[in-house]
């Protein structure tokens, strides 16, 4: 590690980007060491846990949760938290399902901006309330939590929408080149993701601010706009997560998403992303979806009943934080 | 190195010994393998107070900490009153009799002062029931004895900085220690507040405590230290007593070498007028202050805590907004209340507290280096590797900051090289004003100099300098021109060419 350190100040220019690269994976060694032994573990215990089609499953289940973990870990950088990403997820799905009912196959392009949309306009009010009016996020997002899905039984009358259109149905149950479409959505974001964190000036700003806020705000950070963009972000993925949970759903339900929240929370912890701010990366919170996803693939191949599989998921989550806790 | 004359007298100790309350000998730790602390000496005799001295590094936090019981030693031997003791926690050091006053402050802000004070340890009625009368009776006498202007009933909360440090240092003699540790005490109340500090220090003195004084201000050591110790690079330098050493003497030790003082030259008459304030006030905090910042000068600011000095740095900075009055940078008014915009138009702060409002703590060295100027690096958002490196390699050169990779968190660093990167970050964007507020504080000696003669060079490139600090030798040394804060008004102007210290606290207080 240490030497790896030095190549990226010392090195050549191939060699440092190289150990750039690597960098991140390393500071989420421990994370990944955790996530093979599970699946030693699995691999172990059940023949059909490392199949090419179990990974496929694996991977799509995983998908969802992690396109929210990616979103929250953007907000929890900041110090922040967004607890209404599990609401905003099916009011996201109402909004795309409402449009694309079977006949309208041409609107598809416009559900899937419906659900970023409302993605993006819920993320952007969490943002006003926390950055301009000072609301804590845990309360402000607490609210939003509630008032979403309040907005989604009224919207819907609390019945679901089914008969989405084939196209949109592609969304959740289609294959590129192989891979499940929710998959390459999950991967496609977290590239995204990564680079904005690690190569750009706002991914910079969400760490500094995080960091230490009124230093960022002394070094000529706008802080309000960066924070209130983290919860943006937040949001637009939630509704993305929603879409594509409508979609493999094959209907909107108005009670999509509950306590999707937690498990995306819980990927990010796992992650090592600090709750505190400023420390924390996407390859972790990858490898901490992955590793929620894993556990309840495997546990559904051994029969074990999903009571134990809560208990079970609790216990690693505290876990993790302990030995990242050890760690350091 | 060691100077015969103030080097104490090894056969008279050993026949006189005995009466010490700690002796510490050959006290030595290391981390990973890395040493520390090599050999920590100290000789501490009742109804006196001991400072001990040392630039950041030299060992002094590590020798605390392991007297303090926080740390366990690897060798070496620590006696108090003559009992050999290897505390294994803080506890067990406050039983025999050792009490620690910190810099970092950890009050309870929901309770009272009387409560905080005897948290833990209230008096209590029928083993359960907290007796607050008593309480409340017992805190207030220990304040009133000691002569802290401070109501024991007050809620924590309504209470100041310095009012706070004062309730802290309170506690730490409320467990009637016969060694006191002081960490920097003063580092965060004012010259009133640390009078009658020292005051209470004498009271502890003259009941035959023994206290052990860590500060980087030498003045207050050479006004209330009897006797000193000085580590350096974790080895024990020499001690002696405080009245046969000079301050110049005391700072070569403390360096290592001797430490070139910085001379100031009077900057041209005629230059151009750089930053302009007319008539800025803000709230209660300060009014209609009038100041103009030359090409080429360093402006000093002197007030004692709460004149407003610090709240009128931030408000011409744009941390704060003003409620009225104008900032003009080069003749073009600067916008209020915008950091950002400050910045742009040629501003750079170098913030009081480094690690309340300076750094990113979490973050590396270069993240923090290009902070202030990333969108200068950066291509349609994307940071350009390439040239953030060249910077960040550039900066770390040119203000000597020691590290080996510009990758570390600078949480790690030292005190004086974490100053160092909030100079560097400041410098990124090439500002024309440097506005800095207290730009050493817990800073050793050597780094000190370093960091004037960097605000002199700065000011004769043709920028301009606006510094506050709360030490009058060190705007003394910097300064072309002083101004004097009072209670949030400006008192008066001078020349700091032939200022003396006595004239500038007069006008002050």
């Amino acid at each position: 590690m240490n030497a790896n350190i030095t190549k990226i100040a010392t090195g050549t220019p191939s060699e440092r980007r190289k150990a750039e690269i690597t960098k991140d994976f390393i500071k989420s060694f421990s994370i990944i060491l955790v996530f093979l032994a599970i699946c030693v573990l699995f691999t172990s215990l059940n023949q059909y846990f490392l199949t090419w089609n179990n990974w496929l499953n694996l991977l799509r289940q995983s998908s969802i949760n992690g396109i929210l973990a990616i979103g929250v870990t953007f907000v929890i950088l900041t110090k922040g938290i967004d607890l209404s990403v599990g609401s905003v997820m099916a009011l996201a799905g109402m909004m795309a399902a409402n449009l694309v009912t079977t006949g309208n196959e041409h609107l598809v392009i416009w559900s899937i901006l419906a659900a970023l949309g409302t993605g993006a306009v819920v993320g952007l009010a969490n943002g006003v309330l926390i950055a301009r009016i000072n609301v804590p996020p845990f309360v402000a997002t607490l609210g939003m939590l509630s008032m979403a899905r309040g907005l989604t039984l009224i919207y819907s009358d609390g019945r679901p929408i089914a008969n989405l259109t084939a196209s949109l149905r592609w969304i959740g149950s289609g294959n590129v080149l192989g891979l499940p479409v929710p998959v390459l959505i999950f991967f496609a974001v977290f590239l995204i993701g990564w680079l904005t964190l690690s190569r750009t000036t706002f991914g910079r700003y969400v760490y500094a601010v995080g960091g230490n806020e009124k230093a960022a705000r002394t070094s000529g950070i706008s802080t309000r706009t960066i924070i209130a963009a983290t919860y943006v972000i937040c949001g637009l993925l939630a509704g993305l997560a929603g879409l594509v949970l409508t979609a493999r759903t094959t209907a909107a339900l108005p009670q999509a998403g509950i306590g999707y929240e937690l498990d995306a929370i819980a990927a990010v912890v796992i992650g090592g992303t600090s709750l505190s701010g400023g420390r924390g990366s996407l390859v972790g919170t990858l490898f901490g979806a992955l590793i929620i996803g894993t556990i309840n693939n495997g546990m559904d191949l051994m029969g074990v009943s999903s009571y134990y599989q809560q208990l079970l998921k609790g216990a690693i989550i505290v876990l993790a934080v302990i030995a990242d806790q050890i760690r350091k | 190195m060691t100077t015969g004359s103030v080097t104490f007298d090894t056969t008279q100790h050993s026949t006189t010994g005995n009466g010490l309350l700690l002796e510490a000998d050959g006290v030595a730790k290391a981390f990973h393998g890395v040493p520390a602390l090599r050999s920590g000496h100290l000789k501490l005799r009742p109804g006196t107070v001991h400072a001990l001295c040392g630039g950041n590094g030299a060992g002094k936090s590590t020798f605390l900490n392991i007297v303090m019981g926080l740390l366990r030693r690897d060798e070496g031997s620590i006696k108090i009153k003559g009992e050999v003791v290897d505390f294994r926690s803080a506890s067990e050091a406050l039983d025999h009799g050792i009490a620690i006053i910190t810099q970092e402050l950890s009050p309870v802000l929901e309770m009272t002062v009387a409560e905080n004070i005897y948290l833990g340890r209230e008096p209590k009625r029928l083993g359960a029931f907290i007796d607050f009368a008593l309480l409340e009776t017992q805190a207030q006498k220990l304040l009133d004895d000691i002569g802290f202007p401070i109501r024991a009933n007050a809620r924590m909360s309504n209470l100041s900085l310095a009012e706070t440090q004062l309730v802290e240092i309170a506690k730490a003699l409320s467990f009637d220690a016969d060694i006191v540790i002081m960490d920097e005490p003063t580092s965060a109340i004012g010259e009133h507040e640390a009078h009658i500090l020292f005051a209470a220090i004498d009271r502890l003195k003259h009941r035959g405590s023994g206290i052990i004084y860590v500060s980087h201000k030498l003045s207050e050591i050479f006004e209330i230290a009897d006797e000193f110790t000085v580590f350096r690079d974790g080895n024990y330098i020499v001690s002696g007593s405080m009245k046969e050493t000079t301050r110049k003497e005391l700072v070569t030790h403390i360096v290592g070498r001797e430490i070139k003082v910085v001379e100031k030259e009077r900057p041209n008459a005629g230059a151009p007028i750089l930053l302009e304030v007319r008539n800025l006030s803000r709230e209660s905090e300060f009014k209609d202050i009038s100041i103009s910042v030359a090409a080429g000068e360093v402006f000093g600011i002197y007030g004692l805590l709460g004149s407003g000095r610090t709240e009128f740095l931030e408000a011409v900075y744009g941390m704060e907004t003003p409620t009225s009055g104008e900032v003009m940078l080069a003749g073009r008014p600067v916008p209020r209340g915008k950091p950002r915009e400050s910045i742009k138009m040629g501003m750079a702060m170098v913030s009081e507290d480094r690690k309340d409002s300076g750094l990113v703590l979490s973050s590396s060295i270069a993240h923090n280096i290009t902070l202030s100027a990333l969108s200068l690096m950066a291509v349609s958002g994307f940071v350009k590797q390439q040239k953030e490196r060249e910077v960040v390699e550039e900066m770390i050169r040119s203000q000597r900051i020691k590290t080996s990779s510009s990758e570390l968190a600078v949480e790690n660093l030292s005190g004086g090289n974490q100053q160092k990167v909030v100079f560097a970050r400041c410098l990124t964007t090439n500002p024309r004003l440097l506005i800095c507020d207290e730009p050493t504080r817990g800073i050793d000696e050597g780094s000190k100099q370093e960091i004037y003669a960097f605000l002199r060079d700065f000011a004769a490139k043709g920028h301009g300098v606006l510094v506050v600090s709360s030490e009058a030798p060190e705007i003394l040394q910097v300064s072309d021109r002083i101004a004097i804060f009072k209670a949030g008004t400006l008192v008066d102007v001078i020349d700091g060419h032939g200022a003396t210290q006595q004239m500038i606290m007069e006008l002050a207080s």
